[in-house]
């Protein structure tokens, strides 16, 4: 594998029927590469509670995930209300999701905790009223 | 232990993967939450939950989740049996509330994981 291999994937704001379809493609295509399973298990871990995260809060947006020989990288960008104190929105168990998203089983405060916990670096950009972009990398050691 | 030992144990009934019921399970985790699921749990596991939407098989997808009981009699629509299948997901449902099942499969060996600090 010595060119990089570029996904797009549209990601719809309270679309909880296809919440996931992104993550799940990717995930189906690393495994057929034949990337580590402890890998495919971070990036599938972190690139779901991204796009959950997305359904959930913004307008809508995109990911793109870039799968090269040593590392995977996933920018999420999104339209939407922003994250008006992102070292808030990192401590576990803070959570502004309503309470039907709750009913979904999700809204525990647990995403960007977990994210960080599952990739090598995290960068979180956001402008309220505007939008966020996560940018997430998984190295593969 | 496998899926086919958890079925009998818990007197539940199968809901799709007949083929696949012979498979070893290592753990199980029971919560109705997906976010601590997505956050806790061990792979090649099993899953007990309330919880029968699209997102639970979206979940188990991502954690490699081999089988997961619908407790409490639940049973989850076509559309979300045919997610499952698709992933090679064995559902099963049984009567038994959450705190009883997982009491059960616990009697019989299977574990949860390590406390979390």
């Amino acid at each position: 594998m010595n060119d990089k291999i570029v996904l797009k994937y549209d990601v719809d704001s309270d679309d909880f029927t296809r919440a996931g379809e992104a993550s799940s493609s990717v995930k189906r295509k690393l495994k057929l590469m034949g990337v580590d399973p402890d890998i495919v298990r971070k990036v599938a871990i972190s690139l779901y509670e991204g796009e959950i995260n997305m359904v959930i809060h913004s307008y809508g947006g995109t990911i793109e995930v870039i799968i090269s020989q040593d590392k995977i990288e996933m920018i999420l960008e999104d339209r939407g209300p922003g994250i008006k104190d992102i070292e808030l929105a990192m401590r576990a168990g803070y959570s502004t999701a309503p309470d039907n998203i709750r009913s979904l089983g999700f809204g525990a405060g647990m995403g960007l905790p977990n994210i960080k916990k599952n990739t090598d670096d995290l960068k979180i950009e956001s402008k309220v009223g505007v939008g966020t972009t996560l940018r997430m990398i998984v190295n593969i050691p | 232990m496998t899926i086919k030992d958890i079925k009998e144990a818990l007197g539940a009934r199968l809901i799709c993967g007949e083929e696949l019921q012979d498979r070893e399970v290592h753990a199980a985790c029971g919560s109705d939450m997906m976010s601590d699921v997505l956050a806790f749990m061990k792979d090649r596991a099993v899953l007990l939950t309330g919880l029968c939407n699209p997102q639970v098989i979206r979940t188990a997808e991502m954690m490699d989740v081999i089988c997961i009981v619908f407790v409490r009699g639940k049973m989850p629509d076509e559309s979300v049996i045919e997610m499952a299948k698709e992933r090679g997901i064995v559902l099963l449902t049984s009567g038994h509330r959450m705190f009883s099942a997982c009491g059960i499969l616990y009697e019989k060996g299977l574990r949860g994981g390590a406390p979390y600090r």
